[in-house]
């Protein structure tokens, strides 16, 4: 019997969303001197103005950050500072509604991720580090770290608030106070965040929202009234701000792109890996550093994992994020649909096997359906350079250790995947694999006290846990993670 | 002599006399399995103000009553250990959040306990809200002080994890009726212990109290169960308890105290006895890593 | 792999101990997660008014008490041809074997209403306009058997139960494995047992219920399914009933991965039951949810998918009514029997 689910459409009502956003800085809305609009992936309708800062807002920002911090925060005690953050991460989950519909709208990404994922860890990672905020002597860095001051910190559209919140937590933890600016086509719940800061009665300053492009990153970067420096987005633009900071003494921490090896070896729990193949690609769209793009399946099975993939891939629903049964929602821009369609183009040029989900492509709006790439070996395009989509290279391996050497056979070391029933064969390719999180019989998961973070062209520095706090503090010489 | 005020405060027969109200006054029993019985025994004590003033009958607990809040401890350590530590976490914010609802009636309870002057009253609320704030915060973060991975000399992957012991029997301090005891009794159950905790004799009006916050945070019943009642009558009941797996004695007067810590060694109980002093300082981790075992996990890493 | 000679998997216990060891594991976390997501789907509208009715069609309504009576079920007979307000019958009853007689009597012949009117033999024909449901003609009758729910008796006790209910006109037998052989290894064994019921059964459909919740693992519970469908069982089925945890997600889950492999690799279809703890409608429609997104379409038909509940019924009935007024319905507007 067919079985239809009708359409399930999270209401938008729920969302107050004004016309027009100034910035945040030192504690109000502000208009700048130009503005630009946000659109929904999904419908290319335009959902707000929003206000580019150019360097005079930026300027303004960090000086409200730098008075902010000498004035208020740095002198305010620990306890005290934990329990603002308390209260935002309450508020976060009490508004959590409200958040996951704007960043479905904003972002493109289905509600079922917004609702479920993104706004709890959000919530959850304001929560976790409102703890640190006064037990900084037993984070392992001395018996009293001071902070750096103030922190700049631009983020990616791929989790908006998701990546705000790795930003601002661990930062106002430590005593910092921050300008933070949100990526061009995802600033909605930034602005958001700022309301519920006035609603937490935060001191004025302590955070700014600064709207902007590149452009407006650039300055915020560059910008000499800042201590340290944290962004998340490209390797190439990671590479220009490491370039930049590296003679003017700011701290830097990057998290950049990534090429996972999700690796699934003959004794998988099939049904289960079949999942975390899926969901290590799929999973926002594929919009992920950490995305699992490249499967490496053992030769002996992999006719078998690819032939339960793409059956479990029919099962994959695409459209309107904000139905409460999409699996798969909107590219987040034109601009990444094209790249996508790029560098798929390349693969079948190159001579791999290309395969989609069978699935409706709406008219309006910026879609790619879920696509493996079979036959794909190291030298493809496809298997080298990050897609950041819902694309999957396929490769094959025949050992452990060939499956470790082609896994790390990579520029990037964000993450990868281990599939397997056999514990003492998960911890050896854990301890040999070039990356900063491994996933074993999972993929995807995220937790506030859990360490992120990659090797080599993925960036330096940790996010979460203890080791994430050192990001934010004077830690001199000799601090030991 | 009682002052003019403690005397309004103590008796409402001067309030009812201008208002022509009669106050409907506060039954105070015993907390054990998230319920509010009286003691088994049907017995009660008279709890005075410091200047001697009558302030309420208390359920006066007996050994059975003790017994019985063991089984519940027992009975609610599956569930609260189990639970994630950002799940207690959060219970423990949520506890915070209910006292400081309730700081004006907490404020007047610990003035009256203690007769010390309204202001040091509020001060002292505001202490114990924080200390409830402090502890709530390490739920999701002792893991990662008190455990992490050991560089064996072999292929093997070790790692030691911290876990709560089990119930843990606690004597709150004598002379800090509200302060005090939050800070003997947090990090009993942070960590995802259970407790059973003997209030002080002589001011036991703010742990029932407390109780009732408890009852209305999320706490699971059973969690924190609470006795009121003499300390040397059934502190030695829970020392010499088979099925407790803790104990704070340092509410108990000194004598007491030794006789527990002997009594506490049949089934090797882990005893904390640790002097008072400053309420108000920052607690340091011996309190809450006393009640932690460690356990350590070998795994060989090999094809 | 294909099962190119099954004959040689139930050779011995060692082989097929090895065929059981050797299907791939389950991670029970990655388990719970899948369903979990699943549960997540929201069916609404005229997929829900659908889901509902499909439900209602594929209930094995359910009496398993000492307490039973010829009364108590010939009022739950009643029901299950006519639930009321529409709605369509049900798949089948399912009862003691001493009972089967009755249920027989009511279902096969026709039956008189307290109005006096006698209802038509063939059940579809006074059913109302509920939908009709895939399984063609009456109410069908399952009988527990082999010394349910605990399955502890001598071989031929076990067998002679299953025969008394055959003869009773049981169209449908549900039976319990021996958990203890399972779970001390003895495979062919069990294997041997339901081949035995499997022959006594004559035209009617054999369900093998697993007992789940005795079973301790997923992994546990892909093997018993594999094992149970290797031996020629007609439908899997999670409970008795009678032991907590019943029915759930995550063990439903595993066994419609069993039945949609087993087809590939043995070529047939075997039908899945959960049974005991589906109380609501929402519980039914996530079940509904699971079989669609695992093993397909082909399986959302009574004939490959039924579920075993009692006061189900009535919650289905409650929300069906909601979706046709518009008002929250009550329990004094539900018959109890």
């Amino acid at each position: 019997m067919r079985f239809e689910y009708a359409p399930a459409p999270e209401s938008r009502s729920v969302v107050t969303l004004r016309d027009s956003y100034g910035l945040f800085i030192g504690g109000s809305f502000v208009p700048g001197s130009s503005v630009f609009k946000t659109i929904s992936p999904a419908t290319e309708e335009v959902l707000a103005e929003v206000t580019h800062g150019g360097p005079e807002d930026v300027d303004r920002a960090v000086a409200a950050a730098r008075q902010a911090y000498e004035r208020i925060w740095s002198a305010m005690p620990g306890r005290e500072r934990g329990k603002y953050l308390f209260r935002i991460a309450r508020l976060i989950a009490e508004r959590a509604r409200e958040l996951a519909v704007l960043e479905t709208m904003d972002n493109g990404k289905p509600i079922r991720e917004s609702r479920d994922v993104d706004i709890p860890l959000a919530a959850a990672h304001f929560f976790y580090h409102a703890g640190w905020a006064d037990k900084l002597g037993y984070a392992g860095f001395g018996p009293s770290p001071r902070p750096l001051g103030v922190a700049g910190q631009v983020i990616p559209w791929n989790f908006p608030l998701l990546m705000l919140a790795w930003k601002i937590a661990p930062a106002l933890a430590c005593g910092n106070t921050v300008v933070l600016k949100p990526a061009e086509t995802t600033p909605l719940t930034a602005l958001m965040f700022a309301e519920i800061c006035q609603q937490a009665d935060l001191p004025p300053g302590v955070v700014n929202i600064v709207t902007g492009d590149g452009a407006t990153g650039h300055a915020l970067v560059a910008h000499p009234g800042i201590d340290k420096v944290a962004f998340t987005g490209s390797t190439a633009v990671g590479k220009e701000i490491a370039r930049l900071c590296a003679t003017d003494g700011k701290r830097v921490t990057l998290e950049l792109g990534g090429k996972a090896a999700n690796i699934v070896f003959d004794d998988a729990p099939v049904d289960q890996a079949v999942e975390g193949i899926v969901n290590g690609i799929f999973f926002n769209q594929g919009h992920v550093c950490c995305a699992g793009s490249r499967l490496l399946v053992q030769e002996s099975v992999a006719g078998d994992v690819l032939a339960a993939l793409k059956r479990r891939m029919a099962t994959l629903r695409l459209g309107d994020p904000l139905d409460k049964n999409t699996d798969v929602g909107a590219i987040n821009s034109r601009a990444q649909l094209e790249k996508i369609h790029l560098l798929a183009q390349a693969g079948e040029s190159e001579g791999a096997s290309r395969w989609s989900a069978p699935c409706q492509l709406p008219d309006r709006g910026f879609w790619f359906p879920p696509t493996v790439f079979t036959e794909v070996s190291q030298a493809h395009r496809v298997a080298r350079e990050e897609i950041f989509g819902p694309v999957l290279s396929v490769l094959t391996f025949r050992t452990p250790a060939e499956a470790v050497q082609k896994a790390n056979n990579t520029p990037y070391g964000l993450s990868a995947g281990v599939w397997t029933e056999k514990g003492s064969l998960i911890l050896w390719m854990a301890s040999r694999l070039r990356a900063g999180v491994v996933w074993a019989n999972t993929f995807n998961r995220f937790d506030p006290s859990s360490p992120f973070g990659g090797y080599k062209e993925s960036g330096f520095g940790r996010e979460g846990g203890r080791h994430g706090l050192e990001a934010y503090l004077d830690v001199l010489g000799g601090g030991d993670v | 002599m009682f002052s003019a005020v403690a005397m309004s405060e103590v008796s409402d027969v001067s309030v009812a006399a201008e208002s022509g109200r009669i106050a409907v006054r506060k039954t105070y029993k015993l907390y054990i399995g998230g319920a509010f019985p009286r003691s088994e025994s049907g017995r009660s004590y008279p709890v005075t103000d410091s200047s001697g003033g009558f302030l309420a009958n208390a359920a006066l607990a007996s050994r059975k009553d003790a017994r019985d809040a063991v089984v519940a401890a027992r009975k609610a350590f599956g569930g609260w250990s189990s639970a994630t530590p950002y799940n207690r976490g959060q219970v423990l914010y949520r506890v915070a959040e209910v006292l400081e609802g309730r700081r004006d009636q907490f404020a007047r309870e610990v003035r009256l306990a203690a007769g010390m002057p309204m202001d040091d009253a509020f001060a002292e609320v505001d202490a114990a809200v924080d200390r409830w704030v402090w502890y709530a915060g390490w739920a999701d973060k002792i893991a990662q002080v008190r455990g992490g991975a050991n560089p064996v000399a072999g292929p093997y992957f070790n790692f030691s994890v911290p876990e709560p012991t089990g119930v843990v029997a606690v004597l709150a301090p004598q002379d800090s009726s509200l302060l005090g005891l939050v800070s003997v009794l947090a990090p009993v159950i942070v960590s995802g212990n259970t407790a059973v905790v003997v209030a002080s004799e002589k001011s036991p009006l703010p742990a029932v109290t407390l109780s009732e916050v408890l009852a209305t945070s999320d706490v699971p019943g059973g969690v924190v169960n609470v006795l009121t009642g003499r300390v040397a009558e059934i502190a030695p009941w829970l020392a010499s308890h088979m099925d407790v797996n803790a104990i704070d004695v340092s509410g108990a007067p000194g004598a007491l105290a030794d006789d527990m810590a002997v009594a506490a060694a049949e089934n090797l109980k882990r005893v904390i006895r640790l002097p008072g002093g400053d309420w108000t300082a920052e607690p340091g981790l011996e309190r809450m890593f006393g009640y932690l075992e460690t356990k350590t996990v070998w795994h060989p890493m090999g094809m | 792999m294909v099962l190119g000679d099954p004959g040689g998997i139930v050779a011995s216990d060692t082989s097929l101990r090895r065929f059981l060891h050797g299907l791939p594991g389950v991670d029970e976390v990655g388990a719970r997660a899948r369903a979990d997501t699943l549960a997540t789907r929201s069916v609404k509208a005229d997929a829900k008014r659908q889901a509902l009715d499909l439900a209602i069609s594929m209930i094995d309504l359910t009496t398993l008490e000492g307490q039973d009576t010829p009364g108590k079920v010939r009022a739950m007979c009643a029901k299950a041809r006519r639930p009321g307000s529409g709605a369509p019958p049900v798949a089948a009853v399912c009862v003691y074997p001493d009972l089967v007689p009755v249920a027989r009597a009511v279902l096969s012949s026709g039956a008189v209403l307290s109005s006096g009117a006698v209802l038509s033999g063939a059940d579809g024909e006074g059913a109302g306009n509920g939908q009709r449901s895939g399984v063609a003609g009456r109410v069908r009758v399952a009988s527990v058997a082999t010394a349910f729910p605990s399955g502890r008796a001598a071989r031929e006790v076990k067998l002679a139960d299953v025969r008394s209910a055959v003869a009773a006109g049981a169209d449908e037998v549900d039976m319990v494995i021996d958990r203890g052989a399972f779970l001390s290894g003895r495979y062919l064994e069990v294997h041997e047992e339901i081949l035995a019921v499997k022959s006594c059964c004559g035209d009617a459909h054999l369900k093998v219920i697993l007992e789940t919740g005795e079973l301790g693992t997923l992994d546990n519970v892909r093997r018993a399914s594999w094992l149970a469908m290797l031996a020629g069982a007609d439908f899997i089925k999670t409970s008795t009933g009678k032991v907590a945890p019943a029915a759930t997600l995550p063990v439903t889950l595993v066994m419609l991965e069993a039945v949609r492999d087993f087809l590939v690799l043995g070529g047939r279809r075997v039908g899945v039951k959960p049974a005991g703890g589906i109380r609501t409608a929402k519980d039914a429609i996530r079940y509904l949810v699971l079989v669609y997104e695992t093993a397909g379409e082909s399986w959302l038909d009574p004939r490959y998918f039924r579920i075993g509940a009692s006061s189900l019924l009535n919650d289905l009935l409650m929300q069906r009514e909601k979706m046709e007024t518009g008002r929250y319905s009550g329990p004094d507007y539900m018959t109890v029997d």
